[in-house]
C-alpha cells in the first residue's frame, strides 16, 4: 500500500485529478449545505449575466434559475450516474470475461460472439434507443450507460484470465479441491483487479460523458438537473447568453480530466514493474 | 611477446546497482585478463552479477542506474567505457559477438534465417547480394546444421531450440570476432543437445583461436569447456584460475560449498520401500492432445508403472518426452485418452470431479517454477491453508499445522503473513513442499522441482525432499531432466522418449548400467567435472 502510494505520487498530474475530484465530490455530498437553494426554482430575471450579483454568482438561465445552483446539484446527479452505471457494468462485464476467460472452449466462444454482438452497435446511438424505449428516468438511463459500457470489461477480463489460469498456483488451488467459483473470485481476479480499476476510472468518465450527452439530447431524467440538462436547455440561446452552457461545460470538462489523470496514477501505481526498486534488477 | 597480450582486459571493475537494491554494487573490484584462444568462464549463482560483466563489455547495461563506476575494459587497444553508443555499435557483431541464453526468443519469428544472418553481414560489411548469400550458407554449415539451403529460406519455428542456439552462433561469428561472448547459451537446453553445442562452441574457439568468455551456472559446463575459470558471488570475484585447478583443489570456500552442491550422481544407499501393493498403478495410459486444425499430437504412447509407498520414482527424459503429462494425468489436472491409473485399487482417471473429491488432498503436486506456483495476491500463511480449510479443518488447527509445516521446510512462523515475493526462489519452493505436505498427501508428485533454483539452494531442497519423504512415508513421482538428480532421489527410474518409457527399473542399475542406447546417450550427454582430468 505505502509502495502504491509512493508510485500514484509520483505522476503530478494525478494528484491535481485527485484535488478536482475530491473538491467534485465534496460539492456533491454537500450540495445542501453549500447551496441551499433549489435547482428549478426561479430566482432571478431571466438571462441574468454572471458576476452582477452574489448570491447568483454565476447568472440565471432562460427561465430565472440559479445556474449555480444547478451546478451543485447537477455534480450529485452526474457522479451518481457515473458511478451506479460503472459499478453494474462491471458487475456484468466481469462476470462474463471472468467465466469465458476461465472456462475457454465453446463457453468462451458464445459468450466472446455474445459481445462482439454489443460491441457492433454504436454504442451511443444503442444508449439513445434504449433510454427512448424505455423512457427516460434515472433507472434506464442508469441501465442504458451500463449496457453499452460492459463489452470493454468483459474482454479486458477474459484476456487477464486466459494468461493467469495457466498459472501454477491455479493447478495447485484445483488440487486443494477448491471450487471453480471461489477459484475465479478468490484465486483469480485479485490479480486482475489493477488493470479493472484502472479501467472502471475511465468508465466514469465516460459514463458521465454518456449521460450529458443523453441530457443534451432530451433524453435525460426531466426530474433530475444534470449538468448535460443545463447545456441542451442552453444551446438554442447559445448566442446571447454564452455562461448557461460554458459553466456546466467547464464542471464537465473538468470532472471527466479529473477522473482520466487518477486513472493514470492507479495505473502507475498499481503497476508493480514501474520502479518498483524490488528484486534484483535482473542480475 | 605480442601474441600473448590479452584480447580482453578487465581492471577494477564496479557497476552500481539502483538505490535501494539488496546491495550498492552489482559487481566490485573485478578484474579479468583473456588471451586470444583462451576460454574463461564466469561461474555463479544468480545474483552474483555474473551476466553484468557480459553486458559491461557489450555496452548494454540498462543504465543509468546501472552503469560502470569505476575500472576499464580494454579490448582492442581501446577502454570499452570511453567508446560511444555508435563506436560501441560497430563493435559489437564486428570484433565481439554475443550468444545469448534464450534461443526461441533471440529470432526474429517473422524473417527467414537467411536474410537474419544477412543482416549481420548487411550492416557491418557491404559485400553484394550473392557473396552475402554464400558467406550465409558457408556460416549455417559451419554451425553443423544440415541442408543450409533449405534452412536459409526457412522460418524460426520450423527449428528446435538446438537448432536455433546454432543460428544464433552462426550469427554471432559471422564476422569472425575476436571475441566471443556466451551468456548461458545451453541453459535452456536439454542435455543432449548441450552437449552438442558445447562442442560446437568448443570446436569453433579452437579452430579460429578466438577468446570465449562463457557466463554459465554449471560447473559441469566448466568442466567441458574452460581453460580458465573465475568465481563469482554476491559482485565479488572469489576465485579465479586454471578450470582443473579450481574444479579439483578449490580453495575459497564459496566454492567448495558451490561444487559440493552439485548432484553427484551417486545412488543414496536407502532401503527399498517393501510396502506389499502399490499405491499408484498406471495401465496402459495414452494421451493425445487435439490441436486446432485436426492434428494431433501423442503425447504418451501406452505408459505402464507401479509405485508403492515410501517409494521414490523419477521420470527422467527430455523437454517433449512426455513426463510432465504423466505428472498432471496422475494428479487429474489432464484427463487421459485410455488406458487406466489405479490409486489404491481404484481407477481415478474416470472419475468424474464429485467422485475425485475424496482423493483430491491425498495426491499433491510440487511445482516447477516457484515464480507462478504460489498466488501473487495471498500470503504464505492462506496459501497453505486453504487446502486445510476447504476439507474443514478448523481454522486454528489449520494454522498451527500450517506453522509446524514452515518449521519443517526451515521458515519461521512469521513467513505466514508475508507475500510470495518477500521470499527468494528456494523460499518459496519450501513454501510449495509446505503447502503440498499440508493436505497430508500419501502421493507427492514434483515437476522439475529444482531446475529454476541454483545448485547450492538445490542440493537443500533435494535434501528437504528426502526428509519429508521418511517423515511421512510418502511416495514420490519424482519428474526431472537431470540423471544427476534422478540418481541421487531415486528408488527407481523410469527414462522416457517421445512418449514412451524406453527403460525402467532399479535406479542404480539404469544409470551405471543403462540397457537402452538412449539412456547411455543422456548418461554420456551429461557434463561432468572429472571427465576433462583424463
Amino acid at each position: 500500500m505505502r509502495d502504491f502510494w509512493r508510485r500514484f505520487r509520483r505522476n503530478k498530474g494525478a494528484l491535481v485529478g485527485l484535488a478536482v475530484l475530491a473538491a467534485v465530490l465534496c460539492l456533491a455530498l454537500f450540495a445542501p449545505l453549500i447551496d441551499g437553494g433549489d435547482p428549478w426554482a426561479m430566482v432571478q430575471r431571466p438571462f441574468l449575466p454572471p458576476f452582477e450579483l452574489a448570491h447568483t454568482l454565476f447568472g440565471t438561465d432562460t427561465l430565472g434559475r440559479d445556474i449555480g445552483t444547478g451546478l451543485v446539484y447537477g455534480a450529485r446527479v452526474s457522479l451518481m450516474i457515473g458511478f451506479v452505471s460503472t459499478v453494474a457494468a462491471l458487475v456484468l462485464g466481469v462476470t462474463l470475461g471472468a467465466v469465458s476467460g476461465y472456462y475457454g472452449g465453446w463457453i468462451d466462444a458464445a459468450l466472446m460472439r455474445f459481445t462482439e454482438l454489443f460491441q457492433t452497435v454504436p454504442s451511443f446511438a444503442l444508449a439513445i434507443v434504449l433510454v427512448a424505449i424505455f423512457q427516460p428516468s434515472v433507472g434506464s438511463i442508469v441501465t442504458a450507460i451500463a449496457i453499452v459500457s460492459w463489452p470493454p470489461v468483459a474482454r479486458l477480463v477474459r484476456g487477464e484470465f486466459l494468461t493467469l489460469r495457466q498459472r501454477d498456483f491455479v493447478e495447485a488451488a484445483r488440487l486443494d479441491g477448491q471450487s471453480d467459483l471461489r477459484i475465479i473470485f478468490v484465486e483469480l481476479l485479485p490479480n486482475a483487479a489493477s488493470s479493472i480499476v484502472v479501467m472502471a476510472s475511465l468508465m466514469v468518465a465516460t459514463a458521465i460523458l454518456l449521460e450529458s450527452s443523453l441530457s443534451f439530447m432530451g433524453l435525460g431524467d426531466p426530474d433530475l438537473m444534470s449538468w448535460g440538462f443545463m447545456i441542451g436547455a442552453a444551446r438554442t440561446v447559445l448566442r446571447q447568453a454564452w455562461w448557461m452552457s460554458v459553466f456546466p461545460g467547464l464542471a464537465i470538462l473538468m470532472t471527466v480530466l479529473a477522473l482520466n489523470l487518477v486513472g493514470e496514477g492507479l495505473s502507475d501505481g498499481l503497476n508493480t514493474k514501474l520502479g518498483g526498486g524490488r528484486g534484483n534488477a535482473g542480475l | 611477446m605480442p601474441a600473448s597480450d590479452p584480447v580482453l582486459l578487465i581492471d577494477g571493475l564496479d557497476i552500481c546497482l539502483p538505490p535501494g537494491g539488496d546491495r550498492p554494487l552489482a559487481v566490485s573490484g573485478v578484474s579479468l585478463t583473456l588471451g586470444p584462444g583462451e576460454a574463461l568462464c564466469i561461474v555463479g549463482e544468480s545474483g552474483s552479477g555474473k551476466s553484468m560483466i557480459a553486458n559491461a563489455v557489450m555496452g548494454l547495461l540498462p543504465g543509468p542506474q546501472v552503469r560502470p563506476t569505476a575500472g576499464r575494459i580494454r579490448f582492442d587497444g581501446q577502454d570499452l567505457l570511453d567508446l560511444s553508443d555508435l563506436q560501441m555499435q560497430t563493435l559489437r557483431g564486428r570484433r565481439i559477438g554475443m550468444i545469448f541464453q534464450e534461443p526461441m526468443t533471440a529470432l526474429n519469428p517473422i524473417m527467414r534465417i537467411g536474410d537474419q544472418i544477412a543482416e549481420v553481414y548487411r550492416s557491418h560489411t557491404d559485400i553484394g547480394r550473392r557473396e552475402c548469400r554464400e558467406k550465409v550458407l558457408a556460416a549455417l554449415a559451419d554451425v553443423g546444421l544440415p541442408d543450409p539451403v533449405r534452412l536459409a529460406d526457412s522460418y524460426p519455428f520450423r527449428l528446435s531450440g538446438g537448432q536455433r542456439q546454432r543460428v544464433m552462433i552462426a550469427a554471432a561469428l559471422a564476422l569472425e570476432p575476436a571475441l566471443l561472448i556466451a551468456d548461458e547459451p545451453t541453459t535452456a537446453l536439454d542435455v543432449t543437445t548441450q552437449a552438442q553445442i558445447l562442442k560446437l562452441i568448443r570446436d569453433l574457439q579452437r579452430r579460429r583461436g578466438m577468446a570465449l568468455l562463457f557466463i554459465t551456472h554449471d560447473f559441469g559446463v566448466v568442466a567441458e569447456i574452460a581453460d580458465r575459470v573465475a568465481v563469482m558471488s554476491q559482485g565479488v570475484m572469489v576465485e579465479s584460475g586454471p578450470a582443473r585447478a579450481v574444479l579439483d583443489r578449490p580453495q575459497h570456500p564459496y566454492t567448495q560449498k558451490l561444487i559440493a552442491a552439485i548432484p553427484h550422481g551417486q545412488s543414496g544407499d536407502r532401503a527399498p520401500a517393501m510396502a506389499p501393493t502399490a499405491l499408484l498403478e498406471l495401465d496402459q495410459v495414452t494421451k493425445t492432445y487435439r490441436l486446432p486444425g485436426g492434428r494431433e499430437v501423442a503425447a504418451l504412447k501406452g505408459v505402464s508403472l507401479s509405485l508403492r509407498k515410501g517409494e521414490t520414482l523419477g521420470i527422467v527424459g527430455e523437454s517433449g518426452s512426455g513426463k510432465s503429462t504423466i505428472g498432471r494425468c496422475v494428479t487429474g489436472l489432464t484427463p487421459i485418452s485410455s488406458g487406466r491409473i489405479l490409486f489404491e485399487g481404484t481407477d481415478i482417471s474416470k472419475l468424474g470431479p464429485k467422485g475425485l473429491k475424496p482423493y483430491r488432498g491425498r495426491i499433491q503436486m510440487v511445482f516447477q517454477d516457484p515464480y507462478a506456483s504460489l498466488n501473487p495476491r495471498h500470503r504464505v500463511g492462506s496459501a497453505i491453508m486453504t487446502g486445510m480449510l476447504m476439507q474443514g479443518i478448523p481454522k486454528t488447527k489449520a494454522r498451527d499445522r500450517a506453522v509446524e509445516l514452515l518449521s519443517l521446510v526451515g521458515l519461521g512462523p512469521e513467513a505466514l503473513e508475508r507475500y510470495p515475493h518477500e521470499f527468494s526462489g528456494g523460499q518459496r519452493q519450501r513454501i510449495g513442499i509446505a503447502r503440498a505436505l499440508a493436505m497430508e498427501p500419501e502421493l507427492l508428485v514434483a515437476d522439475e522441482p529444482v531446475s529454476a533454483l541454483d545448485v547450492s539452494v538445490q542440493a537443500q531442497v533435494l535434501e528437504l525432499f528426502d526428509q519429508v519423504r521418511k517423515k511421512f512415508d510418502l511416495a514420490l513421482l519424482f519428474i526431472t531432466h537431470d540423471l544427476r538428480v534422478a540418481a541421487q532421489m531415486c528408488d527407481r527410474v523410469a527414462v522416457m522418449r517421445a512418449g514412451e518409457l524406453v527403460e525402467y527399473g532399479e535406479g542404480s542399475q539404469v544409470l551405471h548400467d543403462p540397457r537402452h542406447a538412449y539412456t547411455r546417450e543422456l548418461m554420456a550427454a551429461v557434463p561432468r567435472l572429472e571427465r576433462s582430468a583424463s
